[in-house]
């Protein structure tokens, strides 16, 4: 019993506690969400379902029909991909009028995502929500990838998906975090200020490639920290403030008295 | 208050009115002992904290040895970031030992009398000065410059070493590019009824192919056959467009430039020549990410914001009989930032 007692008081307790519940979090978590899009056919009573979820979240910018409004564009024909990122990227519903719709914390679980899916793609034929074989990074080719990105992605989103800014407080994300299905939807139907790139421009094993290249950035870099892939400012910045801070500080303590 | 009685309020004299003719020379502060001079125990102290700073070193030093053979690169970037981190502390604890020790040493425990070095005057002594004036004089009257004789010599010495600088000159402008053909400039390989193609991978496109709020990067088809395929490439480089035709607003003469709602604009920026590339779908703004140059699109890509003068030049486009794009023509002015035989 004492024994007991002093273990559950040693000092790396608290440690051993506070990883084994981020644990059974990132468990619950991957339980909870794991897995791609449901590839089902989309039945009457998810449509129904999403229609309700439209009117009740999306109808006051989109229009009771999603034709659109001043303030949104139209979704007919957009497609299940289109919902399928805004929403599920937490884009969508916005949570305020400004230049850019910010990813945020996820406002639906994938069945009500799904179902919003099913509505509007019911409205109008537009690109549908990928599927896993499509998306899977193992299957793309991370060289042609790269070539891809650099042409066609680098100049907005950086060299390595670092993301960089637009106009007007307009900006292009990183990429480090998006799953390999939304970064599929993006291209796909060309999110906000984002072209698209169709079938016809990227096809679908192009597409794969991208992914794989941008997955295969996420393994860090050879040479250590990458101060947020931003080029020389954050890496002239650490130079010159840290390592010639150093550089005095050191030549201070050589040159000072000693006592 | 007159100014003389401002000037005398003025000056405040700490000592009473009572200044020195001349200042002392302070001399050299007192020497003040260091611990380590005066404790015999804090000297055996410093001497312990050196001694463990080389044998940080050492640790350091078998620790990159230890990492050079059982952390090697490997294949993973994972395992070549250890790499690199393990080899790299072990040679900054095997360096920085070394380093921090002998500094240490140095101010605690050697000597620190102080010594005194005079400054000697820089000037030379008279009879030094006035013996390097008269070797000067005497070769000057020999050579018989001044005086007007031997003037051929001079004009010749003069002439040598004027032509001299030509053999590092001539060279040096020479090696700037041997072709002075400007011309070159003003022309891509664009051509009449030549296709569009995308980079990198060179296969044509189809007018269906571009989709409303699609942007296509594109060099000429058949690139890789031309003389010099990434000469001719950073020259013709093309953006491919589409925007709803209602929202394209065109003049007149370039109304048929472009293909039911796809236009194509060169790719380099009229400022200095960065690829122009950043499109923003919703306000058709086509941004430089140099310095900021802004192209609106919509409205034959003039300049909206940034340091660039003129509109990016658009290439006429229509299609051929099987769809494909293809170019009406070469540009109509040339291509990249502004050089004074430009429109010449």
């Amino acid at each position: 019993m004492k024994a007991r007692a002093a273990r559950r008081y040693h000092r790396f307790a608290p440690v051993a506690l506070l990883l084994g519940a981020l644990l059974a979090v990132g468990a619950g978590y991957a339980a909870l969400t794991g897995g791609p899009a449901a590839a089902a056919a989309p039945t009457a009573d998810d449509i129904a379902a999403g229609s309700q979820l439209f009117r009740a979240n999306c109808a006051t910018c989109h229009g009771p029909s999603a034709s659109g409004s001043r303030n949104a564009p139209s979704l007919i024909g957009v497609g299940a991909a289109a919902v399928d990122f805004q929403v599920g990227t937490g884009r969508m519903p916005m949570h305020a009028n400004g230049p850019q719709a910010p990813a945020k914390p996820v406002q639906f679980d994938q069945q009500q995502i799904s179902q919003l899916a099913a509505y509007v793609a019911s409205l109008g034929a537009g690109p549908a929500v990928p599927t896993a074989e499509q998306v899977d990074a193992a299957l793309g080719n991370p060289a042609n990838g790269m070539a891809l990105f650099r042409t066609n992605c680098a100049m907005c989103h950086n060299a390595v998906g670092g993301g960089g800014a637009l106009s007007q407080g307009k900006y292009a994300p990183a990429l480090w975090q998006t799953t390999p299905s939304h970064i599929f939807e993006a291209m796909l139907t060309g999110p906000q200020s984002m072209p698209v790139f169709s079938n016809a421009n990227l096809s679908d094993q192009e597409k794969r490639d991208v992914i794989a290249y941008l997955v295969a950035q996420r393994e860090g870099s050879p040479g250590g920290a990458d101060l947020g892939s931003l080029g020389p400012v954050s890496e002239g910045l650490w130079v010159w403030v840290v390592g010639l801070g150093l550089l005095i500080g050191a030549a201070v303590w050589v040159g000072a008295k000693s006592s | 208050m007159n100014a003389a009685d401002s000037s005398k309020d003025l000056t405040v004299r700490a000592d009473g009115g009572q200044q020195p003719a001349r200042f002392e020379n302070p001399g050299v502060p007192e020497h003040r002992e260091r611990l380590a001079d005066a404790d015999p125990a804090a000297a055996k102290r410093a001497e312990r904290q050196v001694a463990a700073l080389f044998a940080l070193s050492t640790v350091g030093t078998i620790g990159f040895l230890l990492a050079y053979f059982l952390a090697p690169p490997g294949q993973s970037v994972a395992s070549i970031r250890t790499s690199n981190l393990l080899l790299g502390l072990g040679l900054t604890f095997g360096l920085l030992g070394i380093g921090l020790g002998a500094v240490h040493w140095a101010k605690t425990l050697m000597s620190d009398h102080e010594r005194i070095e005079e400054r000697h005057p820089q000037r030379s002594s008279a009879a030094d000065r006035a013996g390097a004036i008269a070797v000067l004089k005497e070769g000057a009257a020999d050579s018989g410059v001044g005086v007007g004789r031997r003037g051929l010599l001079k004009g010749a010495l003069i002439g040598a070493v004027a032509l001299l600088p030509l053999s590092i000159a001539v060279p040096l402008i020479g090696n700037i590019g041997g072709d002075w053909n400007t011309n070159k400039f003003r022309h891509t390989v664009w051509r009449a009824g030549r296709r569009l193609a995308r980079d990198p991978s060179g296969t044509a496109i189809k007018a269906s192919d571009v989709t409303i709020g699609s942007v296509f990067h594109v060099i000429p088809d058949g690139l890789e056959s031309e003389a010099h395929p990434l000469d001719e490439k950073a020259k013709a480089v093309v953006l491919l467009i589409r925007l709803d035709p209602r929202d394209l607003n065109e003049t007149p003469e370039k109304k048929s430039w472009s293909y039911d709602g796809i236009v194509a604009y060169s790719k380099i920026c009229t400022h200095v020549g960065c690829p122009v590339a950043l499109y923003e779908q919703q306000t058709h703004h086509l941004l430089c990410p140099c310095h900021q140059s802004t192209f609106d699109v919509a409205n034959g890509a003039k300049v909206i914001f940034g340091p660039a003068r003129r509109p990016l030049p658009q290439l006429p486009i229509t299609v051929d009989s099987e769809g494909y794009l293809v170019a009406q023509s070469d540009f109509h002015e040339p291509i990249g930032p502004s050089y004074w035989e430009r429109l010449k």
